[in-house]
């Protein structure tokens, strides 16, 4: 049992140590990300661990305890991500350039090509084989001195690349060896496995049935240029295009990171075949967010001011029902969505077509495709400007509206000349953000459409009704290119319009901090 | 406002009721549809709007069972739909919670202490939850591949980087709590900091108990807003028993493979407790949104 005082100092002691032994770990890891040349991310964990070392141990910084999360998290999470990829805008980070120079350099350097014809037939045979261990070894056969040899142990697993030291023996294992299927199986393991024979030479797998001694094929000379074995041919890098190249301006795969300046601005904005299709998805995306918030809040106005109507009865139940699509999580409603709008068995077609005897082309028609977006996504938005045009509607003065009642005005003439005065200052700030947030919906276009019907002529995946972010997405992550470096560029652009546009809220909302 | 009505009057009225339940008609349509598409039979349109022969095949798939037709085969659920709602639910709940302690915490110090550069922070901190995650997923993607290989939780397809990187996010919610802070008189601590209590005990055993609302509402919109996020958990969550709801949900309705019945069963299923959880605090979140004054 401890006594309060022990429980007490044992506390102190872990105040002590606790924090100690977090940073301890934490400096661990930068070093070992310094070491692994990812500079951007030690300077960023080496930054964050020396703020939360000085924040946490000194007594002046003690107010800055409470607020040191929420700040690291939105450095880490939120800025640090922000300056990265403006970082990868200037490179030329794609799918043809993965790798860092030392890691491409590494790839090349680690290509083998077979010696002589020489090959040499061998068998698998496992030891032990269940789940969580499978270990093997290789038996090789010569041929033409008809002599055997033995590997050590290895494990099947997980795919190691060792080289394995062959030993000479006078018979193979007293077991069945493994069956074609078996080493079928374990392709990818026996690929990354070296066996040595006792003279030196190194062997390759090189076929189902066969090893081969191999060489490695580049060699590093002093000017890091690799030099092909086989060939002779001498490759250099090339800072310029991200490659190696031979002395006939050959490029070899894989590409490597390199810094490309402005290109990738350029070629989004100059380049016909890739500038094309992003000023008509830029033009869509302003139109797209300006449509949604003139609808949404036309709507959102009507209704608020026919929920304002002291006459009307039932108030509490419309507004219940008609907040309901704020309710349901957008990710499940946009996905209700597709299904009914779909061409064949959607009911929406379903219902046109019993009425009206049309069934219209929702997702390969642009022009219907778009209208459909706005429809779902007006339905979406329009129970949040309800609720912000309801609670700026309540703040009026009554007595503005009496006297116009005395006057003899009409409804129409109340709106227009009491109503949207009085709530036009306060919601300009929250329909600037409305149109942020709508400039930026990706979830709503890539569940509902997925950017298609495709932009014909175009070079990169880009959709008809693609909005900018979406079209970032696809650049970056979808099979064909993985361009990040373009994706990363037009990212920047979107920065650079969302920064000025949270700059003006903040200006017109009189944020008092 | 005592005001004598002119007869036209009633006609108007029952004209914005016609008007109102027209228009509530047609909003109410689509949910309406998926719960009567989940208890038709197949997956395809059978020119019905009600189910004529209403079965519970795709509520049975749905909840995970393997449903047996009428001729004897037996169909497997596509998808793991509850393994899906019980990731979403873990990672919201943590992250609310994690959410929650973190931003009341700040909350407290931007509303209560002086220190340096609060204005900027605040500010900034405005500024840069304007930015989306989405245009910066290939650096988020990077952090946690890096982080990843250090320490396995926090990797890619690991719901702790799910978790870690909605901690994000918390620039909103600490302006709400702030509100709330703000209203509540400071007399009350400066009493017990006099008598000798610390600046920790004021705030847990005096601020946190006034505020109980205001974090109740907090802590629902991050819920909301965490099973809600798409962009960040499809990019780090790979393996289908690892998916989020919002991320595994599309998976239904691909082009190839189009399981419209089977998805509005899911879709009833999983939408159901957060819509009714929203409509029944509706009146505190909504008053949230709007005390905040900042909500975009």
């Amino acid at each position: 049992m401890l006594t309060g005082l022990q429980l007490s100092s044992v506390v102190r002691f872990l105040k002590r140590v606790l924090p100690l032994s977090v940073v301890g770990v934490g400096l661990y890891l930068v070093v070992v990300m310094y070491m692994q040349q990812q500079l951007a991310f030690a300077g960023l964990f080496l930054v964050v661990l020396s703020a939360a070392a000085f924040v946490f141990c000194r007594q002046e910084a003690y107010t800055h305890r409470y607020v040191f999360p929420a700040v690291a998290g939105m450095v880490i999470f939120v800025i640090f991500p922000l300056l990265y990829t403006i970082g990868i805008s200037f490179t030329n980070y794609s799918a043809k350039h993965l790798l860092d120079l030392p890691k491409a350099q590494q790839y090349f350097l680690q290509q083998t090509y077979k010696v002589s014809d020489k090959k040499y037939k061998y068998r698998l045979f496992f030891q032990q084989q269940n789940t969580s261990e499978k270990t093997a070894v290789i038996a090789l056969v010569d041929d033409e001195s008809n002599t055997t040899y033995l590997s050590s142990n290895f494990s099947l697993i997980d795919p190691v690349n060792t080289t394995l030291p062959l030993t000479l023996v006078s018979e193979l294992p007293d077991q069945e060896p493994a069956t074609i299927k078996t080493i079928i199986q374990h392709k990818k393991q026996l690929k990354n496995i070296k066996l040595s024979l006792p003279n030196g030479q190194h062997l390759q797998w090189v076929g189902f049935r066969h090893f081969a001694a191999v060489a490695p094929l580049y060699q590093l000379n002093d000017q890091q240029q690799l030099i092909n074995q086989k060939t002779g041919d001498v490759l250099s890098i090339d800072w310029q295009t991200g490659f190696y190249k031979n002395n006939q301006g050959v490029k070899f795969s894989p590409g490597f990171k390199t810094y490309v300046g402005w290109q990738n601005y350029i070629t989004v904005l100059f380049d016909p075949s890739i500038s094309g299709p992003f000023i008509q998805i830029f033009v869509w995306t302003i139109v797209f967010s300006l449509c949604t918030v003139i609808f949404t809040l036309l709507v959102g106005l009507i209704l608020a001011n026919l929920l304002q109507w002291d006459l009307l009865k039932g108030k509490g139940f419309y507004r219940m029902m008609l907040i309901l699509p704020y309710a349901v999580p957008a990710f499940i409603s946009i996905l209700v969505f597709k299904g009914l709008f779909n061409q064949n068995a959607g009911e929406v077609n379903y219902l046109l077509g019993s009425l009206l005897g049309v069934r219209p082309d929702w997702f390969s028609d642009p022009l219907l495709a778009r209208t459909m977006i706005l429809i779902v996504n007006t339905w979406l938005g329009y129970p949040y400007m309800l609720l912000l045009c309801m609670g700026l509607l309540q703040a009026i003065p009554g007595d503005l509206y009496e006297a116009s009642a005395i006057d003899g005005a009409s409804p129409w003439r109340n709106l227009i000349s009491i109503t949207l005065p009085q709530i036009i200052k306060p919601l300009t700030p929250l329909l600037i953000a409305s149109f942020a947030f709508n400039f930026n919906n990706f979830v709503l276009i890539t569940l509902l459409t997925s950017g298609g019907p495709d932009i014909i002529g175009a070079t990169t995946p880009a959709g008809t009704t693609d909005l900018l972010v979406s079209y970032t997405y696809r650049l970056a992550f979808q099979d064909s290119g993985q361009n990040f470096g373009m994706a990363a560029a037009i990212a920047t652009l979107i920065f650079l319009l969302v920064g000025a546009l949270a700059v003006m809220q903040l200006r017109l909302s009189k944020v008092k901090v | 406002m005592a005001m004598v009505h002119p007869p036209s009057v009633k006609y108007r009225v029952w004209l914005t009721h016609a008007g109102l339940i027209g228009f509530l008609a047609i909003i109410i349509f689509p949910l309406l549809m998926v719960l009567s598409i989940s208890f038709r039979t197949g997956n395809f349109a059978t020119g019905h709007l009600l189910p004529v022969n209403p079965s519970l095949e795709h509520w049975s798939l749905a909840l995970g069972f393997p449903y047996t037709q009428v001729d004897g085969t037996v169909i497997q659920p596509p998808f793991p739909v509850l393994t899906w709602l019980w990731n979403s639910i873990k990672i919201a709940l943590i992250s609310a919670i994690l959410i929650l302690m973190l931003s009341t915490t700040s909350a407290y110090a931007f509303a209560r202490m002086r220190f340096r550069f609060k204005g900027i922070m605040l500010k900034s901190m405005l500024i840069f939850q304007m930015f989306p995650p989405v245009l910066s997923l290939v650096a988020i993607y990077a952090l946690f591949d890096q982080l990843g290989q250090h320490i396995s939780w926090l990797g890619i397809n690991s719901h702790g980087a799910v978790i870690t990187a909605s901690l994000g996010g918390m620039a909103l919610h600490i302006w709400t709590i702030k509100g709330y802070f703000e209203s509540i008189d400071a007399s009350l601590e400066e009493a017990a900091v006099v008598d000798g209590a610390t600046i920790w005990q004021a705030f847990r055993y005096i601020l946190l108990p006034l505020s109980i609302p205001i974090l109740a509402v907090v802590f629902i919109l991050a819920f909301i807003t965490t099973i809600a996020e798409y962009p960040i958990a499809s990019v780090l969550l790979l393996d289908v028993d690892q998916l989020t709801l919002a991320v595994g949900a599309q998976q239904y309705l691909y082009e190839q493979n189009y399981l419209w019945g089977d998805f509005a069963a899911a879709a009833v299923l999983s939408g159901l407790p957060i819509t009714v959880i929203f409509l029944y605090c509706q009146k505190w979140i909504i008053s949230g949104l709007t005390a905040g004054g900042v909500k975009g």
